[in-house]
């Protein structure tokens, strides 16, 4: 008799999920956004399909503001795994100049994010995509299914969702349709980072605190990752300071928190006695109650 | 309670061993809104601390602007996910909702509670392990707990907290709780839990969810959280045999071959000797490979990768199972079947069956009963609705290797998707299966006549319907097809009219043109039982010497002529198409019994007289022909 722990039960379901697709789907791929989900997704799709590589490419929808550390890191996970990876970026919206700090957030993460998503998916002709987001995220993700079903405009309806029972996940769908597919749905933010610290999985070192150039911002810490991309406002000052990030996104659009957590136990630490959720220092998220059910149904992750 | 230990701060490292040995506990509550089912789980996300500040924030605002406890917080709020529901206040589909404590991790099926809901409360129920079943102690048992309690069943689920809340509303009266309870165990005998657990509460109030309450001094059992925390529910999995659905087979190169998947039952180690199903080929374990070195040992719940000793040919859909105690492979079954889309059941229609990782086509036959899931008596059925459970018989298009759902979960539950729409329509557990598999041992076969029957599972043939216009062939032959479809059979009907209209079209009435019809009909059907078909041929084909060459065409055995002997008289008197009438008024040449002779066939292999049985009981003897002489393997 072998008790299997609360991690080694998720780690089970994640490698049954990635299993189920690549046998059931024509053309997967994993979408990486580099964070910490993304690290764990792609650590146990590894070991799902070890001694062979996954047998998928690596998408990342590049809006061309991630922080450099992330671009880095993408390179250097990339080898490791042994995967091919595919950088999607919006060219339309790279001519049209859009950026978070001249259009603002919701129109960047609109036509960099959302919209070049969609583009990636039709340009490769992707009919199932992992993500690496998990139901405790946020109330519209605590319904949607772990195979969740986007119609041809990528359109994800919550009231049309199929039943999922058991183990048993239906993949079928009719040309031009797609599935999103979510391995971690169960896991919690404190499962991630423990599964992180019991498997020593790399993850990019803005997790960890360290000094770095800061301004404050309507109440936001934001770190100068390219001092030729921001204009500072009236009264704003460069400090240094000794931050960390809790989730990695745009740089200008990823409140950074004062930390002096240098080590994951640290950081698992930090996160335990902290009082606010993870997304709140990501901005899409505060325009109104349902505003992610909204944006979900339009096709963003 | 959850995380609020000293240790997060002072002791860090030995906090996260500590919780690395966390077991995990999946559960579902079951009520409706009026329950304080809501409120329950949102307490519970509360009391353990998984609500941070912004969200507490958020929560207080939305309590003001839409909630109903006033100035209070409304617990509900935080649960009721989407934003129709919000707006609402029901609740109507299935949330998962997590929170952890010192102990155990927990994931909360949220589903809703309406009669219309049942599929929804089916979902959340078959990946749970205890169930929380809500009741409003000023209502007692009703009419819902009733139907929660049978799908809770109906599901596996083994373990069952009565949280009889509300109990703030009737005085914390004792009596009244032991009432409810009383009744309850009575309603409950024929389910078979485990074990049922009630608790007194109140999820508003906050009585005996964590903390004991003071309120209710005469209740020494647990409170729900102390229950959740402890309760064993140890599903047997593991003590089972084992049992590896094939999910991927893992071949990188020419010199690996790994079989992965998720153990659906028992444990396995190098060395065991195991069986694949539904081949029965034979090997021994070399290796259960993994990422970070190969492992001793794998239990049900794992997902791993097998190494076999043997090159033996698995794919997808097979199973591995313990030499000494392999799964039973079949291809019919009976299942209780529970409907899940808006659009009815159709027997005799072929879904698409998935079970485990192998996907079959499935007809399904008219249910033998429907369950009123209120009351659980057996009702007359024809069909299965949307949020309806009944018990049918299911025939595969392939063998496939099962335990009952009752002894595995994963190796008895499927889903049902239609194949045009590709919807989930229908979720069933298998009860038994109606015969065994005769013919597990295949031999590799060339892709003939005979291997495309064996697939079909049935020998081919042409029934050949003969008899004069109106005899009843065409109806005969009709109700004998939806038998056979029905029973998963792979059939074609070839009627005279129809085949007048396309092939044969260019054919009139005269002794020649017959002749040509029947000879071209007779290739048709030829080809038809060279696809492993059973085709049924209804031709008035008045001459013996054609229907002698339909028969010579065939090989031995698989021509059978069947007489529908209707004396003329009757089928004048008949006359459904009104031909007679016009054969007589001299409107219609060479009427076959009025101006064209029929030549009654001397010795087929059936006579059906019509006159004394219904077509449905002239399909019935048919049928019982066909069994009786192989033709339905």
């Amino acid at each position: 008799m072998i008790d299997l722990t609360h991690l080694q039960r998720l780690e089970a379901e994640a490698i049954h999920i990635f299993r189920e697709v690549v046998a059931e789907a024509e053309n997967p791929a994993m979408l990486y956004s580099i964070g910490k989900d993304s690290a764990v997704l792609l650590h146990v799709a590894r070991k799902a399909f070890h001694p062979a590589p996954p047998p998928f490419p690596l998408v990342h929808v590049d809006t061309t503001w991630k922080f450099k550390a992330m671009y880095d890191f993408r390179a250097r996970m990339a080898a490791e795994s042994g995967m091919e990876l595919i950088v999607h970026t919006n060219e339309e919206g790279v001519k049209q100049g859009i950026g978070p700090f001249t259009h603002g957030s919701s129109v960047h993460t609109d036509i960099m994010k959302t919209v070049a998503l969609k583009q990636a998916l039709d340009k490769y002709k992707f009919d199932a995509a992992f993500g690496g987001a998990r139901r405790d995220e946020e109330k519209s993700r605590a319904k949607e299914r772990i195979f969740s079903f986007r119609t041809a405009a990528h359109r994800w309806d919550p009231k049309n969702q199929r039943p999922e029972l058991w183990k048993l996940y239906n993949a079928r769908k009719a040309p031009g349709e797609s599935i999103r597919v979510f391995p971690l749905s169960n896991w919690t933010e404190l499962d991630i980072w423990q599964y992180i610290h019991l498997e020593a999985i790399p993850i990019v070192p803005l997790y960890y605190a360290a000094p770095r150039p800061v301004i404050e911002r309507d109440g936001t810490l934001i770190m100068i990752d390219d001092f030729d991309r921001i204009a500072l406002h009236e009264g704003e000052e460069v400090q240094e300071r000794t931050v960390r990030f809790r989730t990695l996104g745009c740089w200008p659009l990823t409140g950074a928190v004062e930390s002096e957590a240098t080590t994951l136990p640290e950081i698992i630490q930090e996160m335990l006695l902290t009082t606010t959720s993870e997304r709140q220092g990501r901005m899409i998220d505060h325009d109104s109650a349902a505003s992610m059910e909204k944006k979900k149904q339009e096709g963003y992750f | 309670m959850a995380h609020r230990s000293d240790m997060i701060a002072e002791d860090i490292l030995g906090y996260l061993k500590a919780h690395e040995t966390k077991s995990l506990l999946r559960f579902i509550t079951c009520g409706s809104v009026d329950d304080g089912k809501s409120t329950l789980i949102g307490r519970l996300l509360y009391e353990s601390k998984m609500i941070f500040e912004d969200q507490l924030a958020a929560l207080e605002a939305d309590s003001r602007r839409v909630g109903t406890q006033g100035q209070e917080i409304d617990f509900a709020l935080l649960v009721d996910g989407l934003a129709a529901e919000r707006e609402q206040g029901i609740t109507i589909d299935v949330a998962y909702r997590f929170f952890s404590t010192d102990r155990r991790k927990f994931i909360v099926a949220d589903t809703p509670g309406h009669e219309q809901y049942t599929r929804n409360m089916a979902t959340g129920a078959s990946t749970a392990d205890v169930a929380i079943l809500m009741i409003d102690a000023r209502k007692g048992i009703l009419t819902q707990t009733r139907r929660h309690s049978f799908i809770v069943s109906l599901l596996g689920i083994r373990h069952v907290v009565l949280a009889i809340n509300k109990l703030d509303l009737v005085g914390y009266d004792r009596a009244v709780h032991d009432g409810i309870v009383e009744a309850y165990a009575e309603f409950a005998k024929p389910l078979d839990f485990a074990s049922v657990t009630p608790i007194p509460m109140s999820a508003l109030r906050g009585d005996n969810i964590i903390e004991k309450s003071a309120r209710t001094p005469w209740y020494a059992g647990p409170t729900l959280m102390a229950y959740l925390e402890t309760v064993e529910v140890a599903d047997g999995a593991q003590d089972g045999p084992f049992r590896l659905p094939v999910q991927w087979v893992n071949r990188p190169d020419l010199d690996f071959r790994g079989f992965a998947g998720t153990i659906a039952g028992g444990s396995v180690r190098p060395g065991d000797r195991v069986k694949a199903l539904p081949s029965a080929k034979e090997s021994t374990v070399r290796a259960i490979v993994a990422m970070d070195g190969d492992l001793p040992e794998a239990v049900a719940g794992q997902s791993v990768t097998l190494t076999l000793e043997d090159e033996i040919d698995i794919s997808r859909g097979d199973v591995l199972c313990a030499l000494d105690a392999p799964a039973p492979a079949a291809d019919q079954f009976q299942a209780h079947i529970l409907w899940m889309n808006e659009q009815e059941m159709l027997p005799g229609r072929t879904y698409l069956m998935k079970t485990g990782a192998a996907t079959a086509q499935a007809t399904v036959a008219a249910p033998k009963y429907a369950i009123d899931v209120n009351t659980m008596e057996h009702l007359a059925a024809k069909t299965l609705a949307l949020n309806e459970i009944g018990v049918c018989n299911l025939n595969l298009d392939r063998t496939i290797a099962f335990d009952p759902y009752a002894e595995n979960r994963d190796m008895g539950g499927f889903i049902l998707i239609d194949r045009l729409s590709n919807e989930t329509v229908g979720v069933g557990m298998i009860d038994f299966a109606l015969r065994r598999a005769s013919n597990i041992h295949r031999q590799a076969l060339a892709v003939d006549k005979d291997a495309r029957a064996e697939l079909k599972g049935q020998r081919p043939a042409m029934l050949w319907f003969t008899g004069l216009s109106g005899s009843g062939k065409s109806t005969i032959a009709n109700a004998l097809e939806r038998e056979l479809h029905a029973m998963g059979r792979h059939t074609a009907l070839l009627d005279g009219d129809n085949v007048r209209h396309g092939l044969n079209k260019d054919l009139g009435f005269t002794d020649a043109d017959r002749v040509e019809n029947i000879r071209r009909v007779s290739e048709v059907g030829k080809l038809m039982v060279e696809a492993g078909l059973i085709v049924l041929v209804s031709f008035i084909s008045p001459f013996r010497s054609e229907r002698r060459m339909a028969r010579q065409m065939m090989a031995e055995g698989e021509f059978v002529e069947v007489h529908v002997d209707t004396p003329l008289e009757v089928a004048e008197a008949r006359d459904v198409k009104g031909l007679y009438a016009k054969a007589r008024r001299g409107e219609i040449r060479n009427f076959t019994g009025i101006d064209s002779p029929y030549e009654p066939p001397e010795a087929p292999e059936i006579r059906l007289a019509t006159t004394d049985q219904t077509p449905e009981q002239a399909a019935e003897h048919l049928l019982a022909f066909l069994r009786e002489n192989g033709y339905l393997a």
